[in-house]
């Protein structure tokens, strides 16, 4: 008997760890054209543990305050041994993280695997999706820099103009009436402890009821011969897939990270003019675009209110599409759901675009 | 009442209250408590000598910016320099002769009124006086 196998079976004795082991084996992978999608939650997976691993070592440097902030990415950038290195991949991490999630939220829907009994998987993902955009709005503000202050300041701004609890949330947002470093270190704490908390809870509900109920299979794969409904064992099979496609992305963020090293920009000044080229990050674009783009009254209110109201409207729709999906709830195909999929992807590509293209 | 619905009746009515006192409790606590220092009454902004005619500077205005403009003719304006559609800092751009906010490409003209772009709403004017060298502005008293 090899040493792994003495220690499991000294576990196994003391704690039944074999039901365990069963419970982690049980899970397996539907082969089909569409299987390369099942890789991006695991991407995504992999890039949260970078964020974390990065984000505690970027903490033994970091300092938040108006002056402090930026000079301690600054220290962390140009004196601390691979500082710069651990600041490049946390950010760029970070987007590449978002980035994994939104194809991995549409590879979910198009495939309409949040279907029953999936529901509930795709609530915590969205809840998941969500924390991600907050953390990384959050995280842009602590370098303190001149970008990232105004965009913080318009970003938070946009809240106001939601009815009723818009001021108070601006408030509780900002920690007072303006961007102040009060928002700095309201937004640090944010960062660095309530959301990686909610991430990592919400996460381990999201991969509890995915290893409970299985990789979803595609519609209409029962009815298939069964020699088309191929399918491999997650454990090891598709794992040691998995640890290789994470290879290939840690790869690829070295590089990004080593020749693209992430800028710092000027020092925030709050009593300075905005400079030009304020914009959000890449994933805000296409919302703060298309509220551009909106006259400045709509009938009686304010086009960014309309745009909010709207976008809000959006947001919680498809974030209960498997409660009014019907038709995939049955096994059918939902084609003029897919149409509508197709266009939010387009939507966000073209505003994203020009975003960047009327800048 | 039997004595077990009681204690449901006792013992869920007390976890609602205890919850709705904590979160009560942790959302004012998080609401930030009015500033102690509140806006500015009156500032110098500059002296008679620093801006020529045709310019403008930034000063501090309490915790907001504000645009100190020098017109052509030599006299002065001041406003709040908080841009009226998202907040940015406004900048006083002479080749355009506006006032001009560089986050959405906004603009006013030189009395502060939004004339492009998206600010709905005028800039905040504020109140010049000269002191000798010194230049105070504040608070418009309404
Ligand atoms: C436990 C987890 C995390 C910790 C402790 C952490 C910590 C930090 C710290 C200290 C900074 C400031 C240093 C810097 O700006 O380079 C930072 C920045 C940032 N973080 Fe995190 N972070 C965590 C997770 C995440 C996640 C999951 C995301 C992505 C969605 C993220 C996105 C960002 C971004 C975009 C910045 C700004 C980067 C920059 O401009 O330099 N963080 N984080
Ligand atoms: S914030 Fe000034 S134009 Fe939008």
């Amino acid at each position: 008997m090899g040493a792994i196998n003495r220690a499991i079976h000294y576990l196994d004795e003391r704690l039944q760890i074999q039901q365990l082991i069963d419970f982690g084996k049980k899970k397996s992978v539907p082969l089909h054209r569409e299987t390369v999608w099942y890789y991006f939650g695991g991407v995504t997976l992999f890039l949260f543990i970078i964020q974390v691993i990065t984000g505690i070592l970027l903490l033994f440097y970091y300092r938040t305050g108006p002056e402090e902030a930026y000079e301690s990415i600054r220290f962390i950038m140009s004196e601390v041994r691979f500082g710069w290195l651990m600041r490049s991949i946390h950010s760029w991490s970070a987007n590449l993280m978002i980035l994994a999630a939104f194809i991995h939220m549409f590879s979910v829907f198009f495939a309409k695997a949040y279907r029953k009994p999936r529901e509930l998987t795709w609530i915590t993902g969205m809840l998941l999706l969500f924390i991600g955009l907050g953390l990384g709005f959050t995280g842009y503000l602590l370098p303190w820099n001149e970008l990232a202050f105004f965009a913080t300041k318009v970003g938070t701004d946009i809240f106001s103009v939601v009815p009723v609890i818009g001021e108070p949330l601006l408030r509780l947002l900002r920690g007072g009436e303006e961007v102040t470093p009060a928002t700095l270190s309201r937004f640090f704490g944010i960062h660095v402890a309530i959301f990686p908390l909610l991430f990592v809870g919400l996460l381990a509900l999201h991969l509890l009821f995915v290893q409970r109920q299985g990789m979803s299979e595609p519609i209409g794969w029962n009815e298939m011969p069964p020699d088309k409904t191929k399918s491999m064992p997650f454990f090891p099979n598709f794992l040691l897939r998995d640890l290789l496609l994470w290879l290939i992305v840690l790869n690829v963020i070295a590089l990004l990270a080593v020749f693209f090293p992430w800028e710092l920009g000027e020092k925030a000044d709050p009593f300075a003019p905005a400079p030009e080229g304020i914009k959000p990050e890449w994933y805000f674009m296409f919302m703060y675009q298309t509220l551009k783009f909106l006259p400045a009254k709509v009938l009686f209110i304010s086009g960014e209110t309309l745009g909010i109201l709207v976008f809000g409207l959006a947001v919680v729709l498809w974030l209960i599409i498997p409660f009014w999906d019907r038709k995939s709830a049955r096994g059918e195909k939902n084609r003029a759901l897919n149409y509508v999929g197709l266009f939010v992807v387009l939507f966000i590509i073209v505003m994203t675009v020009l975003g960047y293209a009327l800048h | 009442m039997k004595r077990r619905s009681f204690i449901n009746v006792l013992l869920s009515g007390g976890i609602a209250v205890w919850l709705g006192s904590v979160i009560a409790s942790i959302i004012a606590y998080l609401l930030p408590p009015e500033a102690a220092v509140s806006d500015a009454s009156s500032v110098k902004a500059a002296t008679t000598d620093e801006l020529e005619p045709d310019s403008a500077k930034i000063f501090q205005f309490g915790k907001k910016p504000g645009l100190l403009l020098r017109l052509e003719d030599g006299g002065y304006r001041a406003f709040v320099a908080v841009c009226t559609h998202l907040s940015c800092t406004v900048q006083y751009r002479k080749d355009m002769g506006v006032i001009w906010c560089a986050c959405h490409n906004g603009k006013f003209n030189k009395k502060g009124i939004n004339i492009a772009g998206p600010p709905p709403k005028p800039l905040d004017e504020l109140e010049v006086h000269i002191r000798g060298e010194d230049i105070f502005v504040s608070k418009p008293v309404t």
